[in-house]
């Protein structure tokens, strides 16, 4: 019985091979896509003064200066604020508006609803740098109101409220919402808007999650919208603040990489603690386009 | 509930609806504007931020827009001037080599790390999650960590890493030859985990007895990968392709935040061209027309792609 041991001992040879070739990969991987994150965390809490352009893979001198430094002489306490008015005022609205839109286009039919979701599926195409000059002009002098959101957070906050995704994402959810839920309502003498809070609501809690941190993310890495809103340093978000904070020679490199560290927490943060929620959404956009 | 409960006695039906005349019709009435009221909030946004942006900046293309003095109608003037514009159709040139390049080399490298990264392991779960910060980080962060990973130095990361294959050091953003790729190559990194999720999901709808079939027919893995996963992957790929497209001929905060169009234009891109005849130059009609154009490409490209790939699937 000597041929299947040795076709076994190949065998085993080559899975030992593969898992070898496997774990290679993985750490290849890890270190290729994680490694700067943590080269910069590092490389911020290091108290030892780096050369522009290095990083560190251990702290050496271990210190919050830097980051006392870039919360407090660099200000990054004001861009940090800014970006949270913004991303939390607008994810809050941009779920309600998106939620509410959603019902109607998901449990109601009505004269002109394919037109109004051609509209918005429309949005989805227009690459929003496109409009930047013409909302600036909008952002300027808003129609009908005359009023201006130029250097407000308002400014920042409602030109992403309305966002196709969210609004087709949530519509998909609704609809596999069995209607005889929403009848025995109806014969219990609920109106719409009973049956969309008492009803439809709570059961689309689990999407709900899922469109806050699409929305949290996409709003947070908005940058030609703040860009074009605020002329003043006072109401940069993080992201566009780095490029000012970058400029200014008297500031240690270590210092501008601790803000740039706290300018990725809160995103990461988000993504890790709600990952399900996430990836629940992100194959919802890719089945469906 | 049964349908034969919900449904009342013939003979009880009719009394009842006459009687009720009055009270149906402001309750339909209310039905009718329900979905509107729901709706309204979301029109309300889209059609202040939206659509009135992009009705005033097609109107604006056919103006030179003056700020203190009412706007001068100009007719196509400005498109004129857009299909004209030698540095306008350099930048266009370089994007979408941008957008090619980055598209197919995202997508290959994300269909092999996605046969490698399937499963529902523990470890494995883990490697994609960590692999997807990039996707989560914004882009303007994203552009700063390259910034300081391409330090032209012997010392810089990128290239101490080139330093242990024998590669001299290079200059990446400083190099006018060289900017362009080293952004693709940053624009890669941040985009390859979302197509690789795209793929691993694909991957799951995948028939796996076409597998053991083809295992069995005496198929090796590349043959397999050939005729079983690639046209398994099929709508996945169209997908990656169009997101790709869509997201690349817009492609601003990548460029602006790390070369800003240099080193002398070598990475100009349409975006960053647009915004600095529009902020720089206040040329606002001239923006507005090639942002016009470039609108109109994109939305043409992505809709022509897409009708091909479905007619592709229907044969």
């Amino acid at each position: 019985m000597k041929p299947p041991a040795t076709t076994n001992a190949t065998a085993t040879a080559e899975a030992a091979l593969q898992q070898g070739a496997r774990i290679l990969l993985y750490t290849l991987l890890v270190v290729v896509f994680t490694g700067p994150f943590w080269a910069f965390l590092m490389t911020a809490l290091s108290g030892v003064t780096v050369a522009s352009g290095r990083l560190l893979l251990w702290p050496e001198q271990p210190t919050l200066e830097n980051f006392r430094y870039a919360w407090v002489e660099a200000r990054a306490w004001r861009y940090l604020l800014n970006s949270a008015i913004v991303v939390v005022v607008g994810t809050l609205l941009q779920l309600a508006v998106s939620v509410l839109a959603a019902y109607a286009l998901a449990r109601k039919r009505f004269r002109g609803l394919a037109l109004v979701s051609f509209l918005i599926l429309c949005t989805m195409m227009l690459p929003e740098e496109v409009i930047a000059i013409p909302l600036f002009m909008v952002l300027g002098n808003l129609p009908l109101l005359n009023i201006s959101l130029q250097n407000t957070h308002l400014g920042m906050i409602l030109p992403v409220v309305g966002w196709a995704f969210s609004i087709f994402m949530l519509t998909e959810f609704m609809r596999a919402i069995p209607m005889e839920l929403e009848e025995a309502a109806r014969v219990d003498g609920a109106g719409d808007w009973q049956v969309f809070w008492l009803v439809i609501l709570p059961l689309c809690k689990p999407a709900l999650g899922t469109a806050a941190v699409f929305g949290f993310i996409m709003i947070w890495d908005q940058y030609l919208l703040p860009l074009l809103v605020t002329n003043r340093e006072t109401l940069y978000t993080l992201p566009v603040a780095l490029a000012s904070v970058r400029a200014d020679e008297t500031m240690k490199p270590a210092v501008f990489i601790a803000i740039s560290v706290i300018a990725m927490v809160p995103s990461i943060v988000v993504y890790l603690g709600l990952q399900r929620a996430f990836n629940r959404g992100l194959l919802a956009g890719a089945v469906k386009g | 509930m049964s349908p034969p409960t919900r449904l009342p006695p013939k003979g009880a039906q009719r009394p009842a609806q006459h009687e009720a005349g009055r009270a149906s019709r402001t309750r339909s009435w209310r039905a009718l504007a329900s979905p509107w009221l729901f709706l309204a909030p979301a029109l309300l946004v889209f059609v202040w931020f939206k659509f009135i942006p992009m009705l005033q900046g097609l109107k604006m293309s056919f103006y030179q827009v003056r700020f203190a003095d009412a706007d001068i109608w100009v007719g196509w003037d400005n498109f004129q001037r857009v299909f004209n514009d030698e540095a306008l159709a350099a930048a266009a040139g370089r994007t979408l080599l941008y957008v090619v390049v980055t598209v197919i080399l995202s997508a290959l490298i994300a269909i092999v790390l996605a046969q490698a990264l399937q499963g529902t392991a523990r470890h494995v779960r883990i490697v994609r999650t960590a692999i997807f910060l990039p996707a989560v980080t914004s882009a303007a962060v994203v552009a700063e960590i390259w910034r300081i990973l391409y330090a032209p130095t012997a010392t810089g990361v990128v290239n101490t890493a080139l330093g242990w294959v024998g590669i001299a050091p290079q200059g990446f953003f400083a190099d006018p030859d060289q900017a362009l790729a080293a952004l693709m190559a940053m624009h890669v990194w941040k985009h390859v985990p979302y197509d690789t999720v795209i793929f691993i999901a694909g991957l799951a709808g995948v028939n796996r007895e076409l597998y053991d079939a083809a295992a069995v027919d005496g198929a090796n893995a590349w043959r397999r990968f050939v005729h079983v996963t690639l046209p398994g992957l099929a709508p996945a790929i169209t997908v990656v392709i169009a997101l790709g497209f869509i997201r690349g001929f817009r492609v601003f905060t990548e460029v602006y935040a790390t070369t800003g169009g240099g080193p002398a234009g070598s990475t100009e891109v349409v975006m960053t061209q647009i915004y600095k005849q529009g902020f720089q130059d206040l040329d606002f009609g001239y923006a507005a027309a090639a942002s016009s154009v470039l609108f109109l490409f994109t939305a043409l490209t992505t809709a022509a792609f897409l009708a091909w790939r479905r007619k592709a699937a229907a044969r």
